[in-house]
């Protein structure tokens, strides 16, 4: 079997390998999951591409949303028709659900709610690494943070039973290191759930009116004071004991993996897993007769803060060591070396390391780059010479960016990203940039990221007459996620067929003139651009070509893959193939000649339009 | 048996994933403990990619400076790049087939000496087994077998029997491919001195 196979066909007490997000998927399952929805972002995508695989054979819904806040009504919805339902985001995503979040907190569900927010200290793929703990803080809302894939999976199936106990959504926040970290993860039963979904209307409870808020804000804090008692009797937070009784180190997540490696046994540990509302007993318990106390968490002292108020509340004298005294780091993931050397600074313990030394070779670097083949470089060099045949400096013009593979026209020799903010800010800082400089704006998003977020803000254009031009890089795919579908095409996330919903038919529908372009023709996209730079006024131009990982896939399988060479009597080594369109299946070889690797090339054939010699060719056949 | 730290290093297409997943597989086949660690996302074709694993009762995701007994490196440039995390008495298993980054074809960043570079990893370490992964891959029939090779390698130190990762492989994989993979497999194993941590 593969790993996949396990999640849904494994059996109650089998072992298997599983990433945590599978481990998550199979949790909700043996929870008794019926409903889920999410909209795709790193760390948390693996959830919804199992789901979306295996939702019809296991009986449930499953939806690719069109964004967080719509996944979190729908799931919402959901639960207080009583089904046991699921929504999950990367932790940005949970700012764009926020509005509905908060709400469902005070209206609260019926049937059993996970929401799975996926943190990404380190910002390996993100743009920020905000500790999504204060979520639960905000919004009163019971958490749970699991350390590895095992507790992953646990505590999505315990988190339905929680939430309908207390009749409140359960936040379960992970890390990119419970996220991608595959483990042994021991299977428990597949709850199958035969509710069916029923609104019993009660406006008193599901209508937040003002005179019904004010009943609702009390009910929500009673109901936290619920939780607490099932957080002080949870097996998710317990006591390790050591040597050292006078010292001790509370720790919760990923850090709790370090903390065990390098001092379980030597110092006691308290390890929490239910960290909202925190078991304030059981850590007075824990500090009383400590003299050291090492909090040891990623991102944010949302522990510490905490574990300083019991101390302080309950009259408990102890040294609280942490992020406030610049013992531990607030910026980015930990890892064995930073435990350890805190470790070794409060409680003296020492780690003998003996290491290979650092190379002092000087490496070559492979920063993530555009495909070969990507439509979005073509699309950068089409509309930088349009702007050199306008005589339009960049400087000159601003270029907002969006959330997607695109946002690497930031680099060289493109250099066409030059503000972003969050999915959908394409738009909307395009309006912004259009009535405070005298800049023109040209600004980019991809199909997904359109539908996404940034209709509302073409519509804020239109209406108050904003002046720029709006590039929808249409790709046919949410591709740096990994390939799931959005609105734009004709299927949906359980692989049925679904109306699709072009791009065109919004803005034409705003009344915004919209052209069409292929970006593998440069030439002809050049042209369009060159005349929607001439009519400056509020335009979109939908570049639609298909992800060139995609394309080469089905091409190759079905053998019309076409691949190109330099032909080096025609080549002058003028070098803009290299230096200005920038594909990295084209290279310089040793003897300085340009060759295009048949190992990389997908075929696009767009630098035979860049070549101004006719120098580049398609291989012929035989 | 002693836990074991591996650095898994290559490069984004040369199926480090796939690796990590069927060697979690035969440990488990084993009745050990596994844990490893990646990053997603903008890794992609052509990028660095990293694995932290481990095999035994250990639990930390990730591996520190010095902690590693093994690297299996997919790649000789990563492989020297995520040096610093062996053991001094640590084993370095590395494919010698470069993948020469987009930097250097467009002419922005050199590609080390290979040989200089190989040297310089003797150098600092005791043991370094090298393998010419990319040449047993093609012979067992499966130019993109390189993964499988190294496996092969690596299994000689793992603790893990043979059996159990040939087990795992049928398993994993389509028909189709299960022979060559197997195959592959078995040269990196021979490839190696049946040498032990």
């Amino acid at each position: 079997m593969r790993p996949i196979d396990y999640v849904y066909k494994g059996k109650k007490g089998e072992k298997a390998f599983l990433l945590g997000n599978e481990a998550i998927v199979r949790g909700a399952l043996e929870g008794g999951l019926q409903f889920a929805s999410t909209y795709p972002g790193t760390p948390s995508s693996e959830i919804g591409n199992v789901l979306s695989k295996i939702a019809k054979k296991v009986g449930i819904y499953f939806e690719f949303s069109t964004n967080e806040k719509v996944a979190m009504e729908v799931a919402g919805s959901a639960a207080s028709s009583g089904l046991r339902s699921m929504t999950f985001f990367k932790h940005v995503g949970l700012n764009v659900a926020a509005d509905a979040y908060m709400s469902l907190a005070y209206i609260g569900v019926k049937g059993g709610m996970l929401i799975v927010s996926a943190d990404d200290p380190s910002m390996h793929s993100s743009q920020n690494e905000q500790d999504n703990r204060y979520y639960a803080l905000l919004a009163n809302i019971p958490m749970l943070e699991p350390s590895t894939p095992q507790e992953a999976k646990d505590m999505a199936r315990d988190s339905f039973e929680i939430s309908e106990e207390l009749g409140l959504p359960v936040l379960m926040r992970t890390t990119t290191r419970v996220n991608h970290v595959r483990g042994v993860v021991e299977l428990g039963e597949i709850k199958k759930m035969e509710r069916k979904g029923h609104l019993d209307k009660d406006p008193s409870k599901y209508v937040p009116v003002p005179s019904n808020a004010r009943k609702m804000h009390p009910l929500l804090l009673k109901k936290m004071e619920r939780a607490r008692e099932i957080s002080e009797r949870s097996e998710y937070n317990f006591i390790i004991d050591g040597e050292e009784k006078k010292f001790g180190i509370i720790t919760s997540g990923v850090a709790y993996n370090y903390v065990h490696d390098y001092a379980a046994g030597k110092i006691p540990i308290l390890k929490l897993g239910f960290t909202n509302p925190l078991p304030e007993k059981k850590i007075a318990e824990f500090l009383k007769d400590k003299e050291k106390i090492l909090i040891v968490e990623e991102l944010e002292p949302y522990l510490e803060r905490e574990v300083r108020r019991i101390a302080q509340m309950e009259g408990i004298e102890v040294k609280i060591y942490g992020k406030y005294d610049g013992i531990m780091p607030r910026c980015y993931e930990y890892n064995p070396d930073i435990v350890k050397s805190s470790l070794s600074e409060v409680f003296g313990m020492s780690f003998p390391s003996d290491h290979v030394e650092k190379g002092e070779i000087s490496l070559p670097s492979r920063p993530p780059v555009l495909c070969p083949g990507c439509p979005h470089r073509a699309i950068y060099y089409a509309v930088k010479k349009a702007l050199q045949k306008k005589k339009i400096k960049m400087s000159d013009v601003i270029f907002p960016t969006d959330i997607g593979c695109y946002t690497l026209g930031i680099q060289k020799p493109y250099e066409m990203a030059d503000y972003l903010l969050c999915m959908g800010s394409s738009a909307g800082t395009a309006c912004g940039f259009s009535r405070a400089t005298d800049q023109r704006v040209i600004s980019f998003v991809g199909d997904s990221t359109f539908f996404h977020a940034s209709i509302p803000a073409m519509i804020n254009a239109k209406h108050n007459k904003q002046n720029f031009i709006y590039v929808i890089l249409d790709n046919r795919t949410t591709a740096m996620t990994g390939f799931q579908p959005h609105p734009g095409l004709p299927v949906d996330g359980m692989g049925d067929e679904a109306p699709m919903i072009l791009p065109e038919e919004i803005t034409k529908g705003l009344g915004i003139p919209t052209y069409i372009v292929d970006p593998y023709d440069i030439k002809e996209t050049q042209k369009t651009f060159e005349e929607v730079l001439e009519k400056n006024e509020l335009s979109v131009v939908i570049a639609r070509q298909e992800c060139a990982l995609l394309r080469y896939g089905r091409e190759r399988k079905q053998g019309t893959l076409k691949l190109y060479t330099v032909d080096q009597e025609k080549c002058t080594k003028c070098k803009i193939c290299v230096s200005q369109f920038a594909c990295p299946a084209i290279y310089i070889d040793e003897n300085g000649d340009i060759r295009i690797s048949d190992v990389l090339c997908t075929g696009c054939g767009v630098c035979v339009d860049v070549c101004p010699f006719n120098a580049i060719k398609e291989v012929s056949k035989e | 048996m002693k836990d074991i730290a591996m650095v898994i290093a290559g490069v984004g297409g040369q199926g480090v994933i796939t690796a990590t997943t069927i060697i979690g597989y035969a440990a488990l086949k084993s009745g050990l403990n596994a844990i490893s660690s990646e990053v997603h996302g903008m890794a992609q074709r052509g990028g660095i990619v990293t694995v932290d694993m481990r095999i035994g009762t250990k639990r930390s995701p990730l591996i520190g400076k010095g902690e590693a007994d093994i690297i299996l490196g997919f790649e000789p440039v990563e492989a020297y790049r995520a040096m610093e995390k062996l053991k001094k008495d640590g084993i370095m298993i590395v494919s010698t087939n470069p993948i020469i980054p987009f930097t250097v074809g467009i002419g922005v960043e050199k590609y080390p000496d290979l040989k200089e570079l190989l040297n310089d990893m003797r150098k600092k370490i005791e043991r370094v087994v090298e393998i010419d992964a990319l040449s047993l891959a093609k012979k067992a029939g499966n130019p993109s077998g390189l993964n499988m090779v190294m496996i092969g390698a690596a299994s000689k130190y793992l603790g893990i029997p043979a059996e159990n990762f040939e087990e795992v492989i049928r398993d994993y994989f389509p028909d189709r491919f299960v022979e060559a993979n197997l195959k592959a497999f078995r040269l990196g194993r021979e490839a190696v001195n049946n040498d032990r941590i």
